[in-house]
C-alpha cells in the first residue's frame, strides 16, 4: 500500500488531534479538576488539591473523601497515593503542579528553610495550647509553625502474657531484662523479640537514648548523645542479636502486628495503631510497655510523633488551602476524632479531645496513651535525614556486626555536628 | 533527496526529540546542579565548585557502595557467564524439544525484578519457620535462618545472586545460543579428522575461542548491569525507615542521597557524575583488553 502526502498529513494530523485530546481528557497534572486554567470549577469555586499517603486501615479513604466533600468554600480533590509519599511530596514541592494542601511526616527543616511550605501560624490563634505540645514542637521553626498535627502516633512495645507467664518471665522494666527476657522467650519456634526485619535500626531511632536518659539534641541545640552513656546503651542490642533472641525476616515488618499474633515473635514494638488487630487476635492476652529504661539516670521512653498539614508554598491557591486546613484540622473537631479512633487507632492530637475518647480510657490504650504523656518524646526538626543515616548505618552495625558502639558513635556526632552547621548558616 | 530527508525526520525526529528531552537535557542538567548546593530545588543559586564531589568521595557509605558493587560483580559476572554458557551448550546440543529448553530458561527475562524480588524476599527466603528455604533446611533440623537481615555469614548475598542470575541466565543463554550457531561445522568436522576428542578438548580449542567476540559483549553487558543494579537490592532490603548499610550499590545510595528526605540533589548529581565516569572508564579498560572490535581471529 502506498501512502500519498495528502493521506500522510491527514493521518498525523488525526493522530496529533487525539493525542491532543487524550492530553486534555487524561493528563493528571495533580492540580486543576477544571479545564479553564483558572484552578476554579464549573461553580466558581477554586479548585484545591489534597494529597494523603495510603493509610493501611480500612475506611480511612473514604473519610478524607467525605471530609473534603463537606467542605462548601472550595472544591477539593483528594489524592491517595500510595507508595514512597515522602518522596513523592518532596519531589512535586519543587514544582507548580504538586498538591495545594498536604499530609506531611514533617515538614522537614530543608523544606521549612527552602521556603516550601506556607507559615501556618495565624491559624493557630486561640487554640495553640489545646495541641500536644510534644508533638507541635517539631512542627515550629523560628517561631513560626508550619505545619497542622493530625493525629499523634507513637510506638510501644507489645508482650504476650501467657508465654511470659509460661517462661516465667516478668514484663521487662530495664533494658538489661529486655535482653534477658528476649533470651528466655525463644525457643526453636518462636523468638523473644521483634524489633523489625533489620533488628531494630530503623525503627528504635533515639529512642534507646532517651531511655538512657540522653536526647538526640540538648536544650541549647548541642548533640545530645556525645556520651558514654550512649555507648554503653547501644552496645547491649549486639547480645540481642548474638543471642539469636530477635526475629528477623518476618514477612510483615514492626508497624504490622501480624508477627506477634501469629505467635512467631513474644514480644514486639509497634505502633499504637496495631492495638485493635491485636485486641481482635489475642483478646486480654496482651500487655503494652514502653522502651524500657537503661542505667542511673534512664527512664523509660516511647516515640511520639504526628503527620501534620501542611500548604505548598507554589500552590496557586494558599490562602484557600490555609482556610481549608484550618477548617478541617483545627475547627471540624468532630471530623478529628473520627479520624483518629474509627478507622484506626490514633491519639487526637487536641488535648481536649484526647481527653475525652472513650476509646482511650481504658486497658492497653489507656495505659498508652499513659506513656505517651509520662515518656513521650518527638524527633527533633534538627534530626536531618543525613544525621538520621549516619546513625541507623551505625545502629545497625553495632547490633549485627557487633561494631564498637563507641567508634560508631563518635563518627555519628561528627555528621550531626556538620549538618547542625550547615542548617544553622541557612537564614 | 528531499523526500529521503523528510521521511528521516518523520520517522526519527520524535525519537531524537525524546532522546534529547528526557536523557540529555536531564544529564546536563545533574552535571550543572553537582556544582551547586542544591537541597530540595533543582534552580540553585549557590555555587560550590567541586565541594559536592569532595564530600562523596570523603563519604564513606558512598565509597562502601562502590566495594558493595565490586563484590556483586565479583559473584554474578563470572556465575552468570558460566551459567549461561552451560545452559547454552546444553540447549545447543539437543535434537529434539530446543524451542521449548530454549523458551523455558529465556521465560524469567520477561518476569519483572520488582515481582521476582518480593516472591524471592517473602516466599522463599524468609527468615521465618514456614519460608520455602528455611522448611526445606527444618526437615535436616536445621534451625531457621533470617537470609536478608544475617550479616554473618551474609546470607543476603546468596539470595541477590540467585536472583539476579534466575532472571538474567536465560537472556545471555540466547546470546550464546546465536554465538554457537555462528560457529562453521567445518571447524568440528577438521578437528575430528585431525583426532580432536569431543567434549572437553573441542570445546577449549574450537568452541569457546569462536564466541570470543559474543563473549566480551557479554561480559561488557553483565559489568554495566551490575553497576545498574537498583531494583532486586531496593526491593530485597529496603523499609520504610530505610536501607540497611550492608550490600547497598551506588544507584541504591544516590537514590537516597537526591530523591530520599534529605533531597541533596547536588551531592546525588555529583554522585551521580562520579558513578558515571568510573562506569565508563571501566567499560573502556575492559573493552580494550579484551579487544572489543577487533577483527575475528
Amino acid at each position: 500500500m502506498t501512502i500519498s502526502r495528502r493521506r500522510l498529513l491527514s493521518t498525523s494530523g488525526g493522530l496529533a488531534l487525539t493525542g491532543a485530546l487524550a492530553t486534555a481528557c487524561g493528563s493528571n497534572t495533580g492540580r486543576s479538576g477544571d479545564s479553564s486554567g483558572t484552578g476554579k470549577d464549573s461553580g466558581g469555586k477554586p479548585t484545591l488539591q489534597q494529597w494523603y499517603h495510603q493509610y493501611g486501615e480500612a475506611g480511612t479513604e473514604q473519610a478524607v473523601r467525605r471530609y473534603a466533600a463537606a467542605y462548601g468554600r472550595a472544591s477539593v480533590k483528594v489524592q491517595w497515593r500510595p507508595g514512597s509519599y515522602d518522596q513523592q511530596t518532596a519531589a512535586a514541592l519543587l514544582t507548580s503542579s504538586g498538591p495545594d494542601v498536604f499530609e506531611v511526616n514533617g515538614p522537614t527543616l530543608d523544606q521549612i528553610q527552602g521556603g516550601q511550605v506556607t507559615d501556618l501560624t495565624d491559624l493557630f490563634e486561640g487554640v495553640k495550647d489545646d495541641f500536644n505540645p510534644a508533638v507541635l514542637a517539631p512542627k515550629t521553626y523560628d517561631g513560626k509553625i508550619w505545619g497542622i498535627p493530625q493525629t499523634i502516633d507513637m510506638q510501644l512495645l507489645y508482650y504476650r502474657k501467657s508465654l511470659l507467664k509460661d517462661a516465667n518471665v516478668e514484663p521487662p522494666q530495664t533494658l538489661d531484662e529486655l535482653v534477658d527476657a528476649a533470651k528466655k522467650l525463644t525457643d526453636k519456634k518462636v523468638k523473644g523479640l521483634f524489633l523489625g526485619n533489620d533488628g531494630g535500626a530503623g525503627v528504635l531511632g533515639g529512642t534507646p537514648l532517651y531511655a538512657a536518659g540522653l536526647s538526640l539534641f540538648t536544650e541549647d541545640g548541642k548533640v545530645g548523645f556525645d556520651d558514654p552513656a550512649a555507648a554503653r546503651t547501644l552496645g547491649k542490642f549486639h547480645r540481642l542479636y548474638a543471642d539469636k533472641s530477635l526475629l528477623l525476616g518476618a514477612p510483615a515488618d514492626w508497624s504490622d502486628p501480624s508477627a506477634f499474633v501469629q505467635g512467631l515473635t513474644a514480644m514486639q514494638w509497634s505502633g499504637l495503631w496495631a492495638l485493635p488487630a491485636v485486641q481482635k487476635a489475642l483478646g486480654d492476652d496482651f500487655g503494652v510497655l514502653p522502651f524500657p529504661k537503661d542505667g542511673p539516670a534512664g527512664k523509660p521512653a516511647v516515640p511520639v510523633g504526628a503527620y501534620s498539614s501542611a500548604v505548598s508554598a507554589r500552590s496557586g491557591h494558599r490562602a484557600e488551602a490555609k482556610a481549608f486546613a484550618k477548617w478541617l484540622w483545627i475547627e471540624r473537631t468532630a471530623y478529628q476524632e473520627d479520624f483518629a479512633l474509627s478507622y484506626g487507632f490514633h491519639i487526637p492530637a487536641r488535648i481536649s479531645l484526647a481527653k475525652k475518647a472513650a476509646k482511650l480510657r481504658e486497658g492497653a490504650a489507656a495505659d498508652a496513651v499513659r506513656y505517651a504523656t509520662e515518656n513521650g518524646w518527638a524527633q527533633p526538626l534538627l534530626w536531618t535525614p543525613a544525621g538520621q543515616t549516619a546513625y541507623q548505618d551505625a545502629l545497625s552495625r553495632i547490633i549485627k556486626d557487633g561494631a564498637n558502639p563507641d567508634t560508631e558513635l563518635k563518627a555519628v556526632v561528627r555528621k550531626t555536628n556538620a549538618e547542625l552547621q550547615r542548617v544553622q548558616k541557612k537564614p | 533527496m528531499r523526500h529521503r530527508t523528510l521521511w528521516f525526520w518523520i520517522f526519527v525526529g520524535p525519537f531524537a526529540a525524546g532522546l534529547a528531552l528526557f536523557t540529555y537535557v536531564p544529564l546536563a542538567w545533574s552535571l550543572y546542579l553537582s556544582f551547586f548546593d542544591a537541597h530540595n530545588t533543582v534552580s540553585p543559586t549557590h555555587f560550590i565548585g567541586f565541594d559536592n564531589y569532595a564530600s562523596m568521595l570523603r563519604d564513606g557509605a558512598f565509597t562502601d557502595s562502590l566495594w558493595t558493587f565490586t563484590v556483586f560483580s565479583l559473584f554474578i559476572v563470572p556465575a552468570t557467564y558460566a551459567l549461561s554458557l552451560a545452559l547454552a551448550l546444553m540447549v545447543n546440543r539437543l535434537r529434539a524439544a530446543q524451542a521449548f529448553f530454549r523458551s523455558v530458561f529465556f521465560l524469567p527475562a520477561a518476569c519483572s525484578y520488582v515481582v521476582a524480588a518480593l516472591v524471592w524476599k517473602l516466599s522463599i527466603f524468609n527468615g521465618v519457620r514456614f519460608g520455602l528455604a528455611n522448611t526445606v533446611l527444618g526437615w535436616f533440623g536445621s534451625d531457621q535462618t533470617a537470609w536478608l537481615s544475617t550479616t554473618h555469614p551474609p546470607w543476603y548475598w546468596l539470595v541477590i545472586v540467585t536472583l539476579r542470575l534466575w532472571l538474567q541466565a536465560g537472556f545471555y543463554m540466547v546470546l550464546f545460543l546465536a554465538g554457537l550457531q555462528r560457529i562453521s561445522p567445518q571447524l568440528y568436522e577438521a578437528a575430528a579428522v585431525d583426532g580432536a576428542r569431543p567434549g572437553w578438548q573441542v570445546f577449549r580449542h574450537i568452541t569457546f575461542p569462536q564466541l570470543r567476540a559474543t563473549s566480551v559483549a557479554v561480559v561488557l553487558l553483565l559489568v554495566i548491569n551490575a553497576f545498574q543494579a537498583f531494583d532486586e537490592f531496593y526491593n530485597l532490603l529496603s523499609d520504610a525507615r530505610g536501607y540497611p548499610p550492608y550490600a547497598r550499590p551506588p544507584l541504591v545510595y544516590l537514590y537516597y542521597t537526591a530523591l530520599g528526605q534529605g533531597q541533596n540533589l547536588g551531592l546525588g548529581s555529583a554522585g551521580a557524575v562520579i558513578l558515571a565516569l568510573i562506569i565508563a572508564v571501566v567499560t573502556i579498560v575492559q573493552a580494550r583488553w579484551f579487544g572489543l572490535g577487533r577483527r575475528e581471529d
